[in-house]
């Protein structure tokens, strides 16, 4: 069965002085019905991806194929396929939920009623308000609804949640996992690792315009070596070669005082830890232990955190 | 029409919609024209007895014209000191100073300003007076009879070049403010990511645009109507084609000028570019003949002078379609070339 996304060494460079390389070859093959996320922090090339992906930029190499088309070949055979939700899009506040989902359906040459994409997103109770009067949560939902309205098999949304209260995002999962229930295949765009980790069957992550993992969240998660983390700070110093000779430790990380270990047995490292600490007679000043998450894989590949401040603030130039 | 789920039918409901329910917008594109016409024609209303202000030096013989002016009360007379007559006609407080002479036979001498048409008038209405009150007498008989016909008065003359102004001005932000607007939303690239036709967009925003026009326009016909007795001599289809093509024209213009900008303040900048050399060129307030020859057939190439040339021929004159062809010429012209160079420029994202 062929791919519902299929791209092969992506490139965009933008002209300027020196060229921007906001992408670096990306490869990803999308298979239907699956929910794949694209993770990374602010300015690694997800929107950029995503966009080309859409049709909406020209890349500046490399092959795409969306549901076996090409954007040159059938632009509107895809366009009635596809449904997209852009990162930032303002519609118009004058209109009603009803009224923008009832224009959006009318672009569409199949599709479901302006009333059931309303309810698919829960918004039946503000279907005759002013898209102006909507709460961020409530104006991403329609945003998401607009992407449905042309019932499409292949949905783009890029940072659905981001900037939401916890209430809204969950929303917004429910509706995600709902349409991948329904057989519908989803990429989605996010910096939340805990929204990639819940949501997507597969995720790539991004980074500096390129791949740099790709597999399920568990996969991933794996790859670490250890599922665990044990982290804790001392009063006082010690060196690394300690910690990494304890039975269970895959990998060891300094992060100011804070030491991190990657562990495959939390309570075998955990014992041999504290007891190591006791003979030194080095006092603990805090200890938490967790699953390992794909903010952990992150790191451990980059050795940056995904919402790192420091970052850019756009996802593309 | 359209089936109930067209795009271009639901285009279209969707900038009416939006249009009605912004009061602001209703205020500017209904209400301003409407006390523009107000204002100017208060202003502009037919004054018979035009006051003519005049110094007479307080020297020699002035006592002499001073009572053959205050017999007439057009004239308000000021006597004052020859620096002081002077300073007031410098600026502009009098159009005319008088000085008489110092003694013997009644001359006078007339300081004025030959390049401020009340100061040309003065000096004639003032030397009339002075003379007749002195004994002249006229040789042949004359009978002043107003020419204020319907038709020939100055608020015949700016109706309809208000009606132009604001075929332009609404062209061109009804369009080009709008589009820039959505551009800057996000909502054209929106757009652009579903099967929408381009040209079903394209086509619902100006004929919003034509339809919001109708109220405009009847609005101040019938203003000028009640208000004014200007009075339409043509024939409505005439007048209405004309509008249409007019709009047309600025619609495209408008397209145009926001075909690429992405900052309201761009699309302000060359839309203002735009408008104002035809808000001083094109015969808004004032017949544009009194340009020198040479430019003239440049302004009557520019679009709004066309529009207003022939919609001054329809109510004023009571043209049929076919004397002004070469004005709808221009426009359909302007219609074509803009859209043609938007379609091509247009930028979605």
């Amino acid at each position: 069965m062929q791919s519902a996304i299929w791209c092969q060494d992506l490139r965009k460079t933008y002209a300027a002085k020196p060229p921007v390389e906001a992408l670096v070859g990306i490869d990803l093959s999308v298979s239907r019905g699956e929910c794949f996320g694209l993770l990374g922090p602010n300015g690694a090339g997800k929107t950029t991806t995503i966009e080309i992906l859409e049709g909406l930029l020209e890349a500046t190499s490399g092959e795409v194929e969306i549901l076996g088309m090409s954007w040159a070949a059938s632009p509107s055979a895809i366009k009635n396929r596809i449904g997209i939700s852009l990162q930032e899009t303002k519609l118009a506040e004058k209109l009603s939920v009803r009224e923008t989902l009832t224009l959006f359906r009318s672009f569409y040459t199949k599709g479901m009623s302006a009333d059931e994409a309303i309810a698919l997103v829960s918004l039946e109770e503000k279907a005759e308000s002013w898209v102006g009067k909507l709460s961020g949560g409530q104006k991403q939902r329609l945003a998401v609804a607009t992407a449905l309205v042309g019932d499409p098999d292949l949905l783009f949304l890029d940072e659905p949640t981001t900037g939401l209260d916890p209430q809204s995002r969950r929303q917004l999962w429910d509706i995600i996992r709902q349409l991948r229930q329904r057989g519908r295949t989803v990429l989605l765009t996010t910096h939340y690792m805990d929204e990639a980790e819940r949501l997507c069957d597969r995720i790539a992550v991004v980074d500096h315009g390129k791949i740099i993992a790709l597999g399920s969240p568990r996969e991933l998660i794996a790859g670490l070596g250890g599922e665990h983390v044990i982290e804790f700070s001392l009063d006082g110093e010690s060196p690394d070669a300690t910690f990494a000779a304890l039975p269970g430790v895959r990998s060891v990380a300094h992060e100011g005082p804070t030491i991190r270990l990657t562990v495959s047995e939390t309570h075998v490292t955990l014992k041999a830890l504290l007891s190591e600490l006791s003979k030194a007679d080095i006092e603990l000043t805090s200890l938490t232990t967790r699953h390992a998450s794909l903010e952990d894989v992150f790191v451990s590949l980059t050795g940056r955190h995904l919402r790192d401040d420091s970052g850019d603030d756009a996802d593309a130039p | 029409m359209p089936r109930d789920g067209h795009p271009l039918r639901q285009l279209l409901l969707s900038r009416i919609r939006e249009f009605y329910r912004e009061p602001e917008v209703l205020f500017w594109v209904y209400g301003f024209p409407i006390l523009l016409a107000v204002g100017l024609g208060i202003a502009f209303r037919e004054q018979p007895l035009e006051n003519v202000f005049v110094d007479v030096e307080r020297i020699g013989q002035s006592e002499a014209v001073l009572s053959a002016l205050e017999a007439d009360e057009r004239f308000v007379v000021a006597a004052c000191e020859s620096e002081d007559c002077r300073r007031r006609l410098r600026t502009g407080k009098t159009s005319i100073v008088v000085v008489a002479s110092e003694s013997g036979a009644l001359s006078v001498e007339y300081l004025f300003d030959p390049s401020r048409p009340e100061s040309v008038l003065a000096r004639r209405t003032v030397d009339e007076a002075v003379q007749k009150a002195n004994g002249r007498e006229d040789v042949v008989s004359a009978v002043d009879v107003a020419f204020d016909e319907p038709g020939a008065r100055y608020i015949d003359f700016l109706i309809p070049g208000l009606i132009g102004m604001n075929l332009m001005g609404g062209g061109l932000w009804g369009v080009g403010f709008v589009i820039v607007d959505m551009r800057i939303r996000k909502l054209l690239k929106r757009f652009i990511a579903t099967p929408m036709r381009k040209s079903d967009f394209m086509i619902a925003v100006v004929l919003a645009r034509m339809l919001f026009l109708i109220p405009e326009i009847v609005i101040v016909i019938a203003f000028a109507r009640f208000a004014f007795g200007v009075t339409i001599h043509g024939s409505f289809f005439a007048l209405a084609t004309v509008v249409a093509l007019g709009a047309l024209a600025f619609s495209g213009v408008g397209l145009l000028v926001a075909s690429r900008a992405q900052k309201l303040e761009t699309v302000s900048g060359l839309m203002n570019l735009v408008m104002l050399p035809m808000w001083l060129l094109s015969g808004i307030f004032f017949s544009y003949e009194r340009f020198p020859e040479v430019v003239v057939p440049w302004i009557r190439a520019l679009p709004l002078t066309a529009t207003n040339d022939a919609l001054r021929a329809v109510m004023s004159d009571g043209s049929a379609l076919g004397a002004v062809g070469g004005e709808m010429a221009v426009l359909a012209g302007y219609t074509v070339v803009t859209f043609v160079l938007a379609m091509r420029w247009f930028r979605w994202t």
